[in-house]
């Protein structure tokens, strides 16, 4: 692993975010609760050297996963050459997560994709609208609990139930 | 969660002016069916006369759900969905992937003649995918004739791929673990003569646009992109390098043997089209000299295995299906199950013809992935091109777009 991981950045963080790392295949992530993710992001940004957010995406473990989804943030140092991964638990009914647009204007599309693909909202995104679905989608595709859109068989006696939960854009 | 979302008109007012309510300005749409989009992008254009106030670009419209699809099947036939998302780096999607899954099992014995061919391979496709893109962009700014040579060229990096993989386009040659198989007889013979009859090409490209004063006024000076936006923005690739920012995968964070090669990374601190342009055109005299060293090394390990010898992971080979039941168990359950992988979870990028493709990919101790992310270079580097358009003529909107280099199928996946 890198020095300047080993020796700066995890034990700032550690001590900074009260948080444990975890290492993986050498590669580094902290779990931090929505509700001090800014206070990460600009301790990454401004004290660190963390320049660039290369990438944010969502997990949901659906059915047992508490809390249901992780938002994984990618954190790039192009000054170090190191990288460092935030996970944020989100709870399916509080599907909201503080936008780090104001810090790293690259969250902004992802963003909109994570609130796309999951239905999680990020408070203070200035334009959050479905991206990659039609602006009047139902649902969100890439929840577990989505089916993965093999279109049912409709034979006469289901063909109304079914129909009627087909999903289709807003006449 | 099955509320329909209902959007008004003032959701959509912020993304254009004040002007644009009165009728000052005009709102155009470009795209999705336009040649000079270089697919299926779709652009709302806010425009005071010809000159662009704001430029929404909307995507989305090649999106086929590929995550979704890949966290349904197991790791070894997800592959094959790689192909599909970058259709002009196929190989180097291939190999992000396999990468990526490596890293999750925790192979690191790939043999030294795979990691050969994986790079030979991605650098051909590096040097194919930047033929499409000089061939299109100019064609875009009305050089026709480079297009046709651009083409030409790519056929022969085709025919390469069909020779090791018995397919043009959608190869998923390189597999975790390794490769399919070995390359054929005749495969180094075929590279070296295209990459002695390569260079000549290049300078033909270059004799026809690099100092072509039409060509010239229509990319410089032109999607100026300073490089504190590029990087706060989150742009990679050649875009990043055309606004002087020295940066590179294969030399930061190297894979796949890149660090034993000795390479240039092209940097041009001007950040307009055209120093994207000069970038890319230098990257394809790199891309030649990795690929004269790699088939030296290809030369010397003739005969050797190109797949790691952990059977968990990789099929046997056939004669061994015959005699040993041990063989049998392993095809069986590689071609059925597939094998597992453990919980957690890596990111392993690469560098595309595009910028930096990742893989984010997280196991649940189980054969299928709990989630596999594609960070995929188009989708961020468009993210600049309102940034980069505002202020220009329609016209430069399309030598924008041509020097960012898009393909929607890595945009929408």
């Amino acid at each position: 692993m890198d020095a300047y991981l080993s020796d700066v950045v995890i034990p700032t963080l550690q001590e900074r975010l009260a948080a444990a790392p975890t290492v993986f295949r050498d590669e580094v992530s902290f779990q931090v609760p929505a509700e001090r993710l800014l206070e990460a992001a600009r301790l990454l940004r401004d004290e660190l050297g963390f320049d660039a957010l290369l990438d944010v995406t969502a997990v949901d473990y659906w059915p047992e996963g508490r809390p249901r989804f992780h938002v994984v943030y990618q954190f790039y140092s192009y000054t170090h050459n190191v990288a460092v991964r935030l996970r944020v638990p989100v709870e399916e009914d509080a599907a909201e997560v503080p936008s780090l647009v104001g810090l790293y204007p690259s969250a902004n599309w992802y963003e909109r994709e994570v609130w796309d693909m999951f239905g999680i909202r990020f408070t203070g995104h200035p334009d959050l609208r479905r991206i990659l679905m039609p602006y009047d989608w139902v649902g969100h595709p890439l929840r577990k609990d989505y089916p993965l859109g093999y279109e049912e068989p409709q034979f006469s006696f289901n063909f109304d139930d079914i129909e009627r939960r087909k999903p289709r854009p807003r006449s | 969660m099955l509320e329909r979302m209902e959007i008004t008109v003032d959701d959509l007012r912020h993304l254009v002016s004040e002007r644009a309510l009165s009728g000052e300005t005009m709102l155009l749409n470009m795209g999705p069916q336009h040649p000079s989009t270089h697919g299926v992008l779709r652009l709302l254009l806010e425009l005071d006369g010809e000159v662009i106030v704001n430029c929404v670009p909307d995507i989305g419209f090649l999106h086929t759900g590929i995550e979704k699809n890949m966290e349904a099947k197991n790791y070894i036939k997800a592959t094959v969905m790689t192909d599909r998302m970058d259709y002009l780096n196929t190989v180097g999607n291939n190999l992000a992937y396999a990468l990526a899954v490596e890293k999750l099992l925790g192979i690191d014995d790939i043999p030294e003649r795979a990691q050969i061919i994986r790079v030979i391979l991605a650098e051909l496709q590096r040097i194919a995918s930047h033929l499409v893109w000089l061939g299109t962009h100019a064609l875009d700014l009305a050089a026709m004739s480079v297009f046709l040579y651009c083409f030409r060229e790519r056929e022969m990096i085709l025919e390469i791929l069909e020779m090791v993989a018995g397919q043009r386009m959608m190869t998923t040659y390189i597999r975790p673990g390794g490769l399919w198989r070995d390359v054929p007889p005749g495969f180094a013979e075929a590279v070296r003569a295209f990459i002695d009859y390569f260079p000549a090409r290049i300078d033909q490209y270059e004799a026809l646009l690099t100092e072509n004063p039409l060509f010239l006024q229509r990319v410089k000076g032109i999607g100026v992109l300073r490089a504190e936006d590029a990087i706060a923005h989150g742009a990679t690739g050649p875009v990043l390098r055309g606004s002087g920012i020295k940066y590179d995968i294969r030399k930061a964070r190297p894979y796949s043997g890149y660090e034993q090669y000795d390479f240039d990374i092209p940097v041009r601190p001007e950040g307009d089209v055209y120093a994207r342009y000069l970038v890319r055109m230098e990257e394809m005299r790199q891309s030649l000299k990795i690929i004269r060293q790699a088939l030296d090394k290809l030369a010397r390990t003739e005969g050797q295995p190109v797949r790691t010898p952990n059977r968990k992971f990789v099929p046997p080979p056939k004669s061994e299906l015959a005699h040993s039941m041990e063989a049998v168990i392993h095809h069986f359950k590689y071609w059925t199950e597939g094998f597992h992988a453990p919980k957690g979870a890596v990111y392993v990028a690469v560098e595309s013809p595009r910028g930096e493709l990742g893989f984010y990919i997280e196991g649940n101790g189980g054969p299928h992935p709990q989630r596999i992310h594609a960070r995929t270079p188009s989708f961020a580097n468009l993210q600049l091109l309102p940034m980069m358009s505002k202020g220009h003529m329609v016209a430069d909107l399309v030598a924008i777009i041509g020097s960012i280099d898009i393909v929607l199928g890595d945009v929408d996946r």
